[in-house]
């Protein structure tokens, strides 16, 4: 050992500085794993830089703002430079806020960048979420990194509420008061968890000092440490790349991090930074000057939560007021219980188990790193549009009295219109999404067959027009040949022979996924359609998808 | 297209044909052929981009100045349109500087930097030989520290430790010092107590309510409580006065009114949101957040939304001074149900 360190002898100054920390940590093979590492290039994988480069957006501008915002409620007068409310009384986190907007420089342009990264943060987690979805990215072996993401979504969510509570206005009070009366509806508990919470009856003077401490060192704590967690399983699975001549399930094409990818990935942060700092120099976000202090009585109308907490509030108003009975003496509300955590129980234990759902419905226990374009996979596409169909209802719902104003239309028939799409709406996004999945596959099968339409227009020796097709080159059709398209599997006895009742479920639903497919081209096709392109052009029947 | 196919459903191939086989897919013709950009082919355009990286990158320099500017050029007074100036200005310094630095860094990735792309092979996450060696090393620490052989250590073990969470749980009991759900069953009112303006806590006399008005009410002394914003909560009234035979008063509560003049909690009950709007020709209340809404004449039972139970009636009358009292508290919890409301 003692020899190896004096087999090389740097000669310049960096050189030395260098090698020190190199054989006191070991940098040269931390070099080697990952300075030429290759990454698969595609605009869908920047979702998910979007969201990272958003929440270290936040850390800074988070950090900056703890310096000034002071989370006590204690009562006070405001006696700072905003003409209209001086002399109010409010709570001294509050007037640290209004202090933040008005006396402190870039303290108003700090707190809009923070608030719009927030935004930004949820929708692009939520984005690459769907990316990952729709193109099977959840597969084996990437499972369990769904599931840190899942969980990182749920934290994106709690930071953005702790968040959003902290400036004591009439909206964030009015906010945690929606939030007070959920949790009342909680049976049994519901109760004690709101006065603990609360720190005794609504609002109390202690609600913003614990949601700050959640909201500045809880959560952000987990989401960094689930974001290690996500990161580092990438590296171990290396990344999945799109379908395409050269890409294999054994390969990575793609560029090296060293420096192409280091370079636009690097970059791309500060082009974030910047579009989010053209935003927040531009648009005013959560003007608390104009709301004033919380107080009990006022509201005002027409106000919307943060995007990303507007589904759960449109549920409380799609659903009606009935289910709240007593039983012995006990109140239970299911009128607000229901809508608060079925809908979205459903969705995320369906996120949450998608990947398991699926493979025991296809029982592909492969590894899978190919992704799947999502026309390709019609049934998982159907589904997941079914899920943002779901989702958005709730959220139009969040705005109806904003759809009613806006278009002249009465608001009790909005949200009739809003309940039924709840249940309809879904189903008919999967039908119509599937449809054109499908629809889409024959397409590619036909210029696979058939090549490209030119629009030249030829006129035949027997006086025939046709139009002439340009076949594909073999990089384009094996594009358009090369996918998976899963068949039903129909139930299949275990060992003793006995179909069992899950296995007859998955059997119905297997056949539900995949009874409506497409096969891919083979070459026997190709070869046949090309000698047929050779001979007349004849009529011929139609092809047809295999339906039901 | 549908045009071009041939044979018929069955044998068109459109049909799933079981047993495809791997004969029949297509050969990977590998990674397209390389094209070259116009900057690896023409020196004038390697030039062009590099002044272009570097026209970005001074851009950037002159973002930062511009914040400077923004920061130590722009006096902050009490005028709005000063600080929107200055955070305009703040923001689109920055701009500038991240975007000139962002986009600079990723042409020259584009235009500059090698564009082949390189292919690497995937590892096996885990190898077979890796597992046996790990099973057999787990195998030999579960077996060194015997626990397996020694389940009473075990079991006590495991005792200990799942009771060893609970006190940080217990702990956080004094989250809250009163724990009674009783509170939330009371408010502010009471008989006599007069009720007042929101938020200034005058005094309202009853001829002061002409038909078709409203009134965002508090009880009188609330201003000066110790726990105003709770007791606020609660407490919140909205007074209207109708017309006597518009409204349908149940049996118990003739004497709640007074003159046609009613007085209900602001609290919703569905989620707790105040029910601000008061639509006047209908006599309907409606709440701003969730949009459940009561009718006046029928005691303010729930009409529409997703609130289950009518708003909470206060009982009034007058005083011997003419100004609006109450005669009691609420005779049921105000605002949002909840487990123990009954």
């Amino acid at each position: 050992m003692s020899a190896s360190t004096d087999t090389y002898v740097p000669k310049t100054r960096v050189g030395r500085i260098t090698n020190f920390v190199d054989t006191r940590v070991g940098g040269s093979s931390i070099v080697k794993e990952f300075g030429r590492k290759i990454f698969p290039d595609h605009w869908s994988f920047m979702f998910g830089e979007v969201a990272l480069y958003s929440f270290v957006i936040l850390l800074l501008s988070g950090t900056f703002l703890t310096f000034f915002f002071d989370p006590s409620m204690a009562e006070t007068h405001y006696d700072g430079v905003y003409v209209p409310l001086k002399g109010v009384e409010m709570s001294v986190a509050y007037q640290s806020t209004l202090d933040i907007s008005f006396e402190i420089r870039g303290g108003l342009f700090m707190r809009q960048l923070h608030h719009w990264s927030a935004l930004m943060f949820v929708a692009s987690v939520s984005f690459h979420m769907l990316r990952v979805f729709f193109t099977g990215a959840f597969r084996r072996p990437r499972e369990l990194n769904w599931v840190v993401g899942c969980v990182l979504l749920i934290l994106a969510l709690a930071a953005g509420f702790t968040g959003y509570s902290l400036p004591d206005d009439l909206l964030s009070g009015n906010g945690l008061r929606i939030i007070d009366g959920v949790i009342k509806g909680i049976p049994l508990v519901g109760t004690y968890i709101s006065l603990l919470l609360f720190g005794g009856e609504f609002p109390g003077t202690d609600i913003v000092g614990r949601l700050y401490v959640l909201h500045i060192l809880l959560v952000p704590a987990l989401i960094l440490l689930m974001i290690a967690v996500h990161l580092f399983m990438v590296v171990v699975h290396k990344h999945t790349q799109y379908p395409g001549p050269g890409r294999s399930e054994s390969n990575v094409v793609g560029f090296p991090i060293g420096p192409v990818y280091a370079a636009k990935a690097g970059g791309f942060f500060f082009v974030v930074f910047g579009i989010l700092a053209v935003i927040a120099a531009n648009f005013q976000i959560l003007a608390i000057w104009d709301y004033g202090p919380y107080d009990p009585s006022p509201v005002s109308a027409g106000t919307q939560p943060d995007w990303y907490i507007g589904w759960v509030d449109g549920a409380l108003r799609l659903m009606p007021g009935v289910g709240e009975f007593v039983i012995f003496g006990r109140t239970i509300s299911l009128n607000v219980l229901l809508p608060a955590l079925a809908p979205a129980g459903l969705l995320f234990t369906l996120m949450f188990a998608w990947p398991w759902i699926e493979r025991w419905v296809t029982k592909d226990h492969r590894e899978h790193h190919i992704l799947d374009r999502p026309r390709n996979a019609p049934f998982r596409t159907g589904i997941g549009v079914a899920g943002i169909v779901f989702y958005s209802v709730m959220w139009a719902a969040a705005s109806s009295d904003l759809i009613a104003t806006h278009f002249h239309v009465s608001l009790n028939d909005v949200t009739y219109w809003l309940r039924a799409l709840f249940f309809l709406g879904p189903i008919l996004g999967f039908i119509v999404t599937r449809r054109i999945c499908l629809a889409l596959q024959r397409k590619d099968r036909e210029i696979a067959l058939h090549g490209r339409e030119t629009g030249r227009i030829v006129r035949l020796p027997h006086g025939e027009f046709i139009e002439v097709h340009e076949p594909l080159n073999d990089y384009k059709l094996y594009r358009l040949v090369n996918f998976e398209s899963p068949e039903v599997l129909p139930a299949q006895p275990n060992k003793a022979g006995h179909i069992k009742r899950s296995e007859k479920l998955r059997g119905s639903l297997s056949r539900f996924f995949f009874e409506d497919r497409v096969a891919p081209v083979t070459r026997a096709e190709l070869e046949a359609a090309h000698s047929h392109h050779a001979e007349v052009e004849a009529p011929a029947e139609k092809a047809e998808v295999s339906g039901r | 297209m549908g045009d071009h196919s041939h044979g018929s459903p069955s044998t068109s191939g459109t049909v799933a044909t079981a047993g495809q086989s791997d004969v029949e897919k297509f050969q990977d013709p590998g990674l397209p052929p390389h094209r070259p950009r116009r900057a690896d082919k023409d020196p004038r355009a390697e030039k062009r981009a590099e002044r272009q990286v570097a026209i970005l990158f001074v851009i950037s320099i002159i973002g930062t100045v511009l914040f400077f500017v923004g920061y130590f050029g722009i006096r902050l007074d009490d005028t709005i349109a000063t600080l929107r100036f200055q955070n305009f200005t703040l923001g689109m310094g920055t701009a500038f500087a991240m975007l000139g630095i962002g986009v600079g860094i990723v042409h020259w990735a584009k235009t500059l930097m090698p564009d082949h792309e390189i292919v690497e092979e995937r590892h096996e996450v885990r190898t077979e030989e890796d597992r046996r060696d790990a099973e057999q090393i787990i195998g030999q620490v579960l077996d060194e520290s015997g626990i397996s052989r020694r389940p009473l250590i075990r079991n006590t073990l495991i005792g200990a430790g799942v009771l060893a969470i609970l006190p940080a749980i217990g702990i956080f009991r004094d989250l809250s010092k009163d724990m009674n759900p009783e509170v939330l069953r009371h408010t502010m009112w009471d008989a006599g107590v007069r009720l007042t303006r929101d938020p200034s806590g005058t005094p309202i006399k009853a001829s002061d309510v002409t038909i078709g008005s409203a009134f965002h009410v508090i009880p009188e002394g609330l201003n000066e409580a110790e726990h105003k914003l709770e007791e606020k909560a609660k407490a919140v009234v909205l007074l209207m006065r109708l017309n006597p035979d518009e409204l349908n008063v149940s049996p118990g509560r003739e004497d709640w009114n007074y003159n046609g003049i009613v007085a209900y909690s602001k609290i919703c009950t569905h989620v707790g949101c105040p029910v601000a709007l008061y639509e006047q020709h209908t006599h309907h209340l409606l709440c701003p957040c969730h949009q459940s809404t009561f009718d006046l004449t029928q005691e303010c039972k729930v009409i529409f939304g997703p609130a289950a139970h009518a708003l909470p009636q206060l009982p009034i009358s007058v005083d011997d001074e003419g100004y609006l009292v109450a005669t009691s508290d609420f005779h049921e919890p105000v605002g949002p149900s909840y487990w123990e409301r009954g």
